[in-house]
């Protein structure tokens, strides 16, 4: 089975990274664009029986640090 | 067994040897080198220090992969014990991230790596690590991180304040950290995190002697014990 992991930093997080992008992006002359956040992605192949709390335990113990970061799963 | 100190080296930590040092030329004894696979602690340590470095080439996040290393298991039950604790730069990152100590080092407010000597402030006098300075002293320490902005949600942050928590700050604004924090410890007191590097401060010829103090402090401490 495979999965997709999103890891995003919580709201109200600063992302310096995202501010960089951003002010690169209006640099290349994008107008129009409010705000970037960067997040990370982990795909993960996992056998069939593996339950939905066994990934929100490997989200919450490693993918995600949940002092600042938020995660979703989405089953592919 | 007499005192005993050690210091783990993950795969990537960088100043392992230089922890070493410092704690030798203080303590006048060698400290144990102790690797991350080991999964036991010897018994009787009674000072554990986590270096600076890149950790697991700081995989997913700073400190994170370190801080699940069997090693770290025994660490977390003998910082549990009492045993005192010190993680300096990528050793404050692995401490957050097992838990030991509260909040995130995230990237630094400016994107770059910062590498230079910066002004701390002693902000709590009074712990085993911070005993040999004065209260609001003003101490130069090298700092050297990418991964360095201290972030706490508001609760977290005035408990650390309001316990007297926050062991250093920094005199001056460095890497965009939540209320200028450079260090603190553990609510039993045991633990400290700090990002600057006091092991690199501990004789004239490094430029600055005054991250000597720390280490007469919490290893004198034990000496005497």
């Amino acid at each position: 089975m495979k999965v997709r992991v999103l890891v995003r930093l919580k709201p109200g997080v600063l992302d310096p990274q995202g501010r960089a992008v951003h002010h690169a992006l209006e640099g290349l002359g994008f107008a129009g664009v409010e705000d970037v956040r960067i997040g990370r992605v982990v795909e993960l192949d996992v056998a069939e029986s593996t339950s939905n709390e066994d990934l929100d335990t490997m989200c919450r113990q490693l993918l995600a640090n949940m002092v600042i970061e938020d995660y979703s799963i989405e089953k592919l | 067994m007499g005192f005993g100190a050690a210091v783990i080296t993950f795969p990537g930590s960088n100043c392992d040897r230089d922890m070493a040092v410092a704690i030798e030329k203080v303590s006048g004894r060698e400290p144990l080198r102790l690797w991350h696979g080991d999964s036991e602690l010897p018994d009787g340590l009674d000072f554990i220090a986590l270096p600076g470095g890149f950790s697991y080439g700081d995989y997913l996040r700073s400190g994170a992969m370190a801080a699940r290393s069997p090693i770290m298991k025994s660490v977390i039950s003998a910082a549990g014990r009492g045993v005192p604790v010190l993680g300096v730069c990528n050793g404050f990152q692995v401490l957050t991230e097992t838990g030991l100590l509260p909040g995130a080092l995230m990237r630094n407010a400016s994107q770059n790596f910062i590498c230079r000597t910066v002004p701390l402030t002693v902000e709590n006098s009074q712990t085993l690590f911070t005993g040999g300075y004065e209260q609001g002293e003003t101490i130069n320490i090298p700092v050297a991180h990418h991964d360095g902005n201290f972030f706490a949600n508001e609760d977290t942050l005035n408990q650390l304040e309001s316990e007297g928590r926050i062991a250093f700050r920094y005199a001056e604004p460095c890497n965009g950290s939540r209320n200028d924090i450079a260090g603190i410890i553990n609510d039993q007191g045991n633990v400290l995190g700090m990002m600057p590097h006091p092991e690199r401060a501990i004789e004239p010829e490094h430029g600055s002697s005054d991250g000597r103090g720390l280490f007469e402090n919490a290893l004198g401490a034990l000496l005497e014990a």
